[in-house]
């Protein structure tokens, strides 16, 4: 169904889909050696343009690709592209579908994605656009969730952080609205989670808004975790305090219970102590290595091993 | 003194009639009037239907399509007749659309139709009344208000 089909929005996926992706990734993670060995990818080549700075993201897409035996090439540095002369993304996307056979891009407008896939013949998978979707995070969390607690149904899934600016977190309250879950929302409400997001899923979700992570913590299945970004607060001493209510450290983690997980986008700065990282419960590290898994089931189905 | 004496009739042109009351002036403002076309307009003007009205006749005028979705956009009640030689020739509704392409400009400067791209702003009508739209590239939802500021 996904064959040669763009990957935009979450939404553009159906519940067959999603199972296909996992259960591909469950098959690459198991059988990594053969798929080295066979190269399903070989003489296929993705294309990443990334305008918008970003190390694991487009890291783990080229990992992907070339474990799959594909090649990859590489838009240097958007200042120094053609983008910086003002080139239109359209026109980009026009010359770079004629040198590759899929194109992953991130860019700061939102919308800039599907406007990619309009002017492609070639599959188009979306690696963020501004503060819109993230898709490919979006399925790696849904994964880790699955694989850490052995499902996604049922699951108290409590989010904490910026849940306005953070792009991963739309994505995912979007997809988790297919399942039956309890999401918990926990951010200050400067950080509260914008309307157009909420309106869209609040009659699917069992959602509930706290200022407190204390008030949810023992019934979390999940928490993820997202860094609540510093260049966002004019006054830095407001950031400070903001950060120190809503860190965990080795005091939360003790208040959750057992089987419970951690999770967080990465790259975490002060929202996790470190002492964390040891405990059982930390998936973070994980999360974000099913990430080659995940893109290499991505991109094989979407071109069609 | 009877209604219809109110508002002048005229010889050839275009009636918009049951416009909601008191946005008259909102869709004058989105149609290209040259400086030589009279225009009349009866505002708060008694309806059977709809208790009050607003009403725009204008001479030697006719509405191209994206006058007419533009009018749907604000006053999706209205109906339209073409007058010439003082008979109406012509009467109909105006039609919401399902999906608003290249008259709204999307109120997210953030949002890739804002930034030189060649492709023609695009929403979907997600509400009629009141009117809202959602732009199908960043998603963002836009009121009755944003929609006549942007027109």
């Amino acid at each position: 169904m996904l064959k040669n089909k763009s990957l935009i929005s979450i939404a553009d996926l159906e519940d067959d889909d999603i199972n296909a992706i996992f259960e591909k990734a469950d098959y690459i993670s198991g059988h990594m050696d053969e798929v080295l060995r066979t190269s399903p990818m070989k003489s296929k080549i993705l294309a990443t343009l990334f305008y918008e700075p970003s190390t694991r993201t487009r890291l783990s897409f080229e990992a992907s690709m070339e474990r799959l035996g594909g090649s990859v090439i590489s838009m240097a540095d958007s200042k120094t592209s053609s983008f910086a002369k003002g080139e239109t993304l359209a026109d980009t996307i026009r010359i770079v579908e004629s040198y590759s056979d899929i194109i992953v891009i991130r860019h700061p407008l939102e919308g800039a994605s599907l406007l990619a896939s309009k002017f492609s013949s070639k599959p188009i998978i979306n690696a963020g656009d501004g503060s819109g979707e993230h898709p490919t995070q979006t399925l790696i969390d849904l994964y880790t969730i699955r694989n850490e607690t052995g499902g996604i149904d049922d699951r108290e899934i409590t989010i904490v952080g910026d849940l306005k600016y953070g792009r991963t977190v739309h994505s995912l309250i979007l997809a988790l609205s297919r399942y039956n879950v309890k999401i918990n929302l926990v951010s200050p409400p400067s950080l509260a989670l914008p309307n157009y997001v909420y309106n869209g899923i609040k009659d699917k979700l069992n959602i509930e808004t706290y200022n407190n992570l204390d008030d949810v913590i023992s019934g979390t299945d999940v928490l993820y975790v997202t860094r609540i970004q510093k260049e966002r607060f004019v006054d830095k001493n407001e950031y400070y305090k903001l950060i120190g209510s809503y860190k965990i450290t080795l005091n939360e983690v003790n208040k959750m219970k057992n089987g419970s997980i951690i999770m967080h986008p990465l790259p975490r700065v002060d929202e996790i102590d470190p002492a964390v990282d040891y405990t059982k419960n930390a998936k973070y590290f994980r999360q974000a290595a099913n990430g080659i898994p995940v893109r290499m089931s991505l991109i094989s189905i979407i071109l069609g091993d | 003194m009877e209604r219809t004496l109110k508002i002048s009739k005229i010889k050839d042109g275009t009636v918009i009639d049951h416009i909601p009351s008191g946005k008259a002036v909102k869709v004058l403002n989105i149609l290209k009037i040259s400086e030589n076309t009279s225009v009349s307009i009866g505002i708060r003007v008694p309806s059977n239907m709809m208790g009050f009205k607003d009403v725009i006749k204008i001479e030697n005028k006719f509405l191209e399509k994206i006058e007419l979705d533009k009018i749907s956009l604000i006053a999706p009640s209205a109906t339209i007749s073409i007058i010439k030689d003082y008979d109406i020739t012509e009467k109909f509704k105006v039609d919401l659309p399902e999906s608003v392409i290249g008259i709204v400009r999307c109120t997210n400067q953030n949002c890739i139709t804002n930034a030189g791209e060649p492709v023609s702003p695009e929403f979907k009508v997600i509400s009629a009344n009141p009117l809202a739209l959602k732009c199908i590239y960043c998603k963002r939802e836009m009121s009755e208000s944003d929609v006549i500021n942007s027109l």
